[in-house]
């Protein structure tokens, strides 16, 4: 049982690094969005799934907060954003697939070698959980970096935050005092983001991020 | 059950609760100040009844002086922050509800502020930095012009990679924690995590701190992560200009301070020391020299900042009792200074109606008060005799030319090219012929000038108890 029980943990875990990969090279911003659902899908399948292998009935909740706020309501919310905002074209991005999917797999490699190695101690559950994990933030930062859009950055953004989430609940026992701030903080993350989008769009008629680049304080 | 302790968090709680409803802004400004002279007072009576320490909790001689400090400077800052949103008020810059919203985020900022430096949890101190972020973040947006917006959403996303890399940090602590001290709350406690240190796995240590050096670094504002520090002080209200600079700069500086006492009480982890070292001094060196093209007065004295940080960062790295001395004198003497700076340049900008140092000049001539408020400010934030930043720059360079004279040069080197580009400027701003609007300034200089009035104090003469007191911190740090 307990080979079966790793195994599936293992999967799950595994899948979130490949839709996080997904995400890289969608160049439309539905698309994107409903990638990002996938992703907060497969993470709530895997936190609940650590739930009952860890009979930890508190990080069922966490996954519920998965499954209900990232993988429906935030996608949803963003979809709208877009539609009223117009942009559903193409999204520019800073670096091309190809060189971005190569990164992509450095950062993962990257990641393997430094938390297999320093985790050599741990239980083996735990350690691979975090490799993924480091994965998925590294991914997601990779995003962040390779859009100009500022939609595409957020989603990056949250799905940083899935990997930390994936981090937090494959360490055996965290308190839920931390699954809750990170929960937490998504949403106030995404008030905040839901505020500026708006606020950049009255201002600018974009959300193109490099629109704003022109407004820097040193020129005139 | 109400404490001293709980105190400090619950004064600006509900002084935030209060100040979201009630209208009118002279009212809210003056509630503000005394909910900040409230929190400072019962700050200061945490050194007469120490109250005791609990899990979520905790109060020790370290962090009592990072509360003071703050809570001072919030209340001063409280102060000048009346004036200023007075003046906002008047030109129509901001809407009476933008400052029932800005008064109300003020006491939230300290309330997160004041809970990192108390939180004895891992987890709570990240969630109350994270708090911080995103309460600063709204106002450094607040004017909602397109330079505020720009600077709000760049600090918004550094900032939180930021603390996202401090959050996975975090979690590999309680990673490293939990065989040794076992599964559940325990394992995130700070008092227990430091006595069971140096059973913890080094390996899974080191890749801790290299995650919380640089999520931390980056809300310190540390050279190759510090993008978002000039923009955020220079577009936002001034008043949240002096408490990033003078406050919540400390705060981050606090949580990594924590982790590297927890780090050098563990013999195989790397030593925390160099990679602080570097990291102070590539921003020492690169915020002096980036000093010298600077057009709008707070981003220069942002870039003073993160020089600033980098000398600290810098002194705290070499470790030691004389080094950590002179890392917390000079964490203090550059909060008071850089924020009485800040309300200066606040008062200033208001005069000129612009933040462009080439629209100002002759500043001592039209507005001697506010013009010699800011030469004063300036030549103690540039490390001259006889001020306090004097002394406390004269410990850091003296303590460590006796273990490593080559740093030392490179650290002079900076503080000497940054005194060079400081100078240059103010004497733009403060001599020669005037410039500009020369209208005599509403300002409330008490702040500015308590503020340069202990730091000169400090340079000539320090009460032993509190040199004692900084004695037994810096043997703390280790």
């Amino acid at each position: 049982m307990r080979g079966l029980f790793f195994d599936i943990a293992h999967l799950l875990a595994g899948s979130l690094v490949l839709v996080s990969f997904l995400q890289l090279y969608q160049d439309r911003l539905y698309a994107l969005l409903n990638i990002y659902a996938l992703h907060a899908l497969v993470l709530a399948a895997s936190v609940a799934w650590q739930a009952f292998i860890q009979d930890a009935p508190h990080l069922y909740l966490t996954a519920m907060i998965a499954l209900v706020f990232k993988a429906i309501v935030i996608p949803t919310a963003l979809h709208r954003i877009i539609v009223r905002l117009g942009i559903h074209r193409e999204i520019e991005t800073v670096v091309g697939v190809g060189p971005a999917m190569l990164l992509g797999m450095g950062l993962v490699a990257l990641s393997m070698v430094v938390m297999l190695r320093v985790t050599a101690e741990a239980d083996p559950l735990a350690r691979e959980d975090l490799a993924f994990a480091l994965s998925v933030v590294l991914l997601g930062l990779l995003m962040m970096v390779t859009r100009r859009n500022a939609v595409s950055q957020v989603v990056g953004f949250m799905s940083l935050e899935n990997g930390l989430v994936l981090a937090a609940t494959g360490a055996k026992g965290m308190p839920l005092v931390v699954e809750i701030s990170v929960a937490f903080s998504v949403l106030i993350a995404f008030i905040v983001i839901g505020i500026f989008l708006f606020r950049i769009r009255e201002r600018f008629d974009t959300v193109d991020v490099q629109a704003l680049d022109r407004f820097r304080g040193e020129r005139r | 059950m109400i404490d001293a302790l709980t105190g400090v968090l619950l004064i600006p709680a509900i002084a935030a609760g209060l100040l979201a409803t009630l209208p009118g802004y002279r009212l809210s400004a003056r509630l503000n100040a005394l909910a900040a002279l409230l929190t400072f007072l019962t700050a200061v009576s945490l050194f007469v009844v120490e109250p005791t320490s609990g899990s979520y909790l905790l109060v020790d001689d370290l962090n009592k002086v990072f509360i003071v400090l703050t809570t001072f400077v919030g209340f001063t800052t409280s102060v000048f922050s009346a004036s200023y949103i007075g003046h906002e008020i008047e030109i129509g810059r901001l809407t009476p509800a933008f400052v029932r919203f800005y008064h109300a985020m003020y006491q939230v900022l300290m309330f997160a502020m004041n809970l990192a430096l108390v939180a004895n949890n891992i987890g709570l101190m990240w969630v109350a930095i994270e708090m911080a972020t995103l309460t600063t973040v709204l106002m450094v947006g607040i004017y909602r012009t397109h330079e505020a917006l720009e600077a709000a959403w760049k600090y918004f996303i550094l900032g939180s990679v930021g603390i996202a890399l401090a959050l996975f940090g975090t979690i590999l602590v309680y990673m490293a924690a939990r065989p040794v001290i076992g599964e559940g709350l325990e394992a995130m406690v700070w008092t227990v995590l430091v006595q069971h240190a140096a059973k913890f796995d080094p390996a899974l240590l080191n890749v801790a701190f290299i995650f919380l050096l640089l999520g931390y670094g980056t809300k310190v504002g540390l050279a190759p992560l510090h993008a978002w520090l000039p923009d955020a002080h220079a577009e936002g209200p001034t008043p949240i200009s002096a408490v990033l600079s003078g406050l919540l700069l400390n705060v981050a500086l606090y949580a990594l301070l924590r982790f590297k006492m927890l780090l050098a009480l563990n013999p195989a982890a790397i030593a925390p020391g160099p990679l602080m070292v570097i990291m102070g001094l590539v921003s020492c060196l690169f915020a002096a020299f980036m000093l010298y093209r600077r057009r709008d007065i707070k981003r220069m004295f942002a870039y003073s900042s993160i020089e600033h940080m980098g000398i600290i960062v810098f002194a705290f790295g070499m470790g030691g009792a004389l080094a950590n001395f002179a890392g917390l004198l000079h964490m203090t003497m550059h909060s008071l200074t850089k924020s009485a700076i800040f309300f200066a340049v606040g008062h200033i900008a208001h005069v000129k109606g612009t933040q462009k140092i080439a629209d100002m000049g002759g500043l001592t001539a039209s507005n001697p008060v506010l013009g010699w408020g800011l030469v004063l400010g300036v030549v103690a934030i540039a490390g001259l005799p006889p001020l306090g930043i004097f002394m406390s720059e004269f410990l850091v360079v003296s303590s460590t030319f006796a273990r490593e004279p080559w740093l030392a040069s490179i650290l002079v080197l900076g503080i000497l090219v940054a005194l060079g580009g400081l100078f240059l400027r103010l004497n733009t701003i403060a001599f020669g012929e005037p410039r500009g609007p020369t209208a005599p300034a509403e300002a409330s200089y008490v702040p500015m000038f308590a503020h340069l009035a202990i730091v000169f104090m400090a340079g000539i003469y320090m009460p032993p108890a509190i040199v004692a007191g900084f004695q037994n911190v810096a043997r703390l740090l280790g």
